[in-house]
């Protein structure tokens, strides 16, 4: 049984851990710094955490203005709050000047749960990643998610790190993590699934199924959103019959979209979507709500079948 | 705070030089906004030319004071006062608005003295908050200077920002406001009534001194008694004229973002000697 992980709490011990060697990071969180867990840092450093309360345009902006004096801002709420409500700080004061603000959102997708719609972010890839100098980080699990924040803190300019709320398993020999590669998890040639975040670890349950059933099938870890992997993809769609995107996001302007794009201007492949299909979500437990959108490890074996017996 | 005669003079035709610049930048770009930029003249004029602790030379002096123009759309003033200031060739601002110019019809990093872009309203003070914060964490006793507009501060992201500088104390931040009366739609009245203005600001926190904004010996006395207040941000509400300067673009909506003729120009120029 794999280890299993809160992303936010690995974040919250991450963000110490940053902290006790780099004096020039400063966190920001708008009221629900117990809920992202940076409330870890602001106990460790309380002078270099910053509680913005229920405002999270003032808070974007606010990051802006620290990283303009050369600090490097690890800012925190729920995702749909970070991408949705300050959508316009985050473009113009923060990706417009291209200045060093992490963003890190938690309650991502619908396994959020209970909460329901309101706080399901299904759309916050798609808004971020139509914005010029932005870069998306989705970890699949905890080790990845430590993994992503260390390598964005070496990194200038802004990043967008997606997690969820749920505990999620850890992904065994995912090999080491380079911004923009993904990582090949499972080799095979009949179908290719890409998958970020939680959707891995659905897509590992569907990879051994389809594996009893005689299918190989690639698993690719595209924990980096933008910039795309674009060569371990066109690779991917060379060498098998159709790919088989997983993201627990609308369908639209998410991963599948990047994927769509490239593969459609430079290797027209087949490519199945699972993913939320422009629905709001609902109140429910995690894998309740995975059933009902059809994003399961079973809905990914489906797609993976379909393409192989075309 | 005595500031003599000369002094105020001095101010007083630098105003007026950089009101001719703005004219003559918008009339060369055919677009832009006047009304604005030069009911703002004043105040940014005493603060780029006796306030400010800036080496034009060395932009990124560690210690300077932090000006930051949240009404981006007034940039035509801010890349006159940083050329005047020596920030760049007063050439270059004669191709404002242009493809490939660094002075972007609203302000961003391209253009040297400029540290964060401005336009979509509302945000400037959020981002001299932070500043103000940096200051702090840094243990430095720089300033920071928010220029915004009356009709800026409909958007509810200035009273985010309002109450975190006051929560903050940050006695380091002075916004002023260039309250000259007109939007773009019309008189602010009319539009979203904005009064009582000084008694929102005081019951957000805020220590507030209400000037007329196109009296220098007014301007700089405000700035130095902002300096002194502790505890709390200060913010400048001045009282302006749109257009003020030149006859036909005062009060006038439509010379918010409408930039002269040739004619108009050369009228206003004579106006401004």
């Amino acid at each position: 049984m794999a280890e299993l992980l809160y992303q936010r709490d690995v974040y919250g011990k991450t963000l110490v851990e940053l902290g006790k060697t780099n004096p020039n990071i400063v966190v920001m969180d708008a009221d629900l710094s117990s809920s992202t867990r940076t409330g870890l840092f602001a106990k460790e450093f309380p002078q270099r955490f910053f509680n913005m309360g229920v405002a999270e345009q003032n808070m974007m902006a606010t990051a802006a203005g620290l990283a303009s004096c050369g600090k490097l801002v690890f800012v925190s709420t729920f995702a749909i709050f970070a991408t949705g409500r300050a959508w316009d700080q985050v473009r113009n004061s923060i990706c417009y000047n291209n200045f060093n603000v992490k963003i890190v959102a938690t309650h991502a997708g619908v396994s959020v749960g209970p909460d329901g719609s309101s706080h399901q972010a299904l759309e916050d890839i798609a808004l971020m990643q139509v914005i010029p100098n932005m870069n998306i980080i989705v970890p699949c699990d905890g080790p990845q998610t430590r993994d992503a924040l260390l390598a964005v803190s070496q990194v200038k300019g802004p990043c967008y790190i997606r997690l969820g709320r749920a505990k999620v398993p850890t992904v065994e020999n995912k090999g080491e993590f380079k911004i923009g590669k993904a990582q090949v998890l499972t080799q095979g040639n009949d179908v290719a699934i890409v998958a970020c975040g939680t959707m891995v670890n659905e897509a590992l349950s569907a990879v051994s199924n389809l594996q009893t059933k005689g299918i190989k099938a690639r698993l690719i870890n595209m924990h980096t959103i933008k910039p795309l992997d674009k060569d371990v993809l066109l690779d991917a769609a060379r060498s098998t019959k159709g790919i088989v995107v997983c993201e627990e996001h609308s369908t639209t302007g998410g991963l599948a979209s990047s994927v769509d794009a490239l593969l459609s201007e430079q290797h027209p492949t087949k490519v199945l979507r699972i993913g939320i299909k422009s629905r709001f979500g609902q109140s429910g437990e995690p894998e309740e709500l995975f059933k009902e959108y059809n994003i399961t490890a079973g809905d990914i074996e489906k797609a993976a079948q379909a393409i192989v017996s075309r | 705070m005595g500031y003599s005669d000369d002094k105020i003079k001095d101010l007083e035709l630098k105003a007026m030089n950089i009101r001719r610049l703005i004219v003559r930048m918008l009339g060369k770009a055919c677009s832009g906004h006047p009304g604005g930029s030069l009911s703002s003249t004043d105040l940014v004029t005493a603060l780029f030319f006796e306030v400010l602790k800036h080496k034009p030379k060395e932009p990124t002096w560690p210690d300077r004071d932090r000006f930051h123009m949240s009404k981006g759309h007034c940039c035509p003033l801010w890349y006159a006062a940083l050329a005047e200031s020596g920030y760049f060739p007063q050439e270059k601002l004669f191709t404002l608005r242009q493809m490939g110019s660094m002075l972007q019809g609203h302000p961003d990093r391209r253009t040297p003295g400029v540290e964060s872009a401005s336009g979509s309203l509302g945000q400037g003070l959020s981002v001299s908050l932070g500043i103000a914060l940096a200051a702090r964490l840094d243990a430095k006793d720089y300033r920071v200077y928010c220029l915004m507009g009356d009709g800026e501060i409909q958007e509810g992201n200035v009273w985010e920002a309002a109450m975190a500088v006051s929560h903050y104390k940050c006695d380091n931040v002075c916004a002023i406001l260039d309250y000259n009366g007109f939007q773009i739609d019309g008189k602010n009245s009319e539009v979203m009534g904005l009064e009582p203005v000084a008694a929102k600001w005081q019951a957000f926190g805020w220590h507030t001194i209400e000037i007329d904004g196109h009296d220098m010996r007014q301007i700089l006395g405000a700035y130095d008694q902002a300096k002194s207040v502790k505890g709390k941000p200060t913010i400048i509400i001045a009282r302006t004229v749109k257009g003020k300067g030149v006859s036909f673009m005062e009060n006038v909506v439509g010379f918010h973002g409408c930039a002269p003729t040739p004619e108009q120009v050369d009228k206003a120029l004579k106006e401004l000697e």
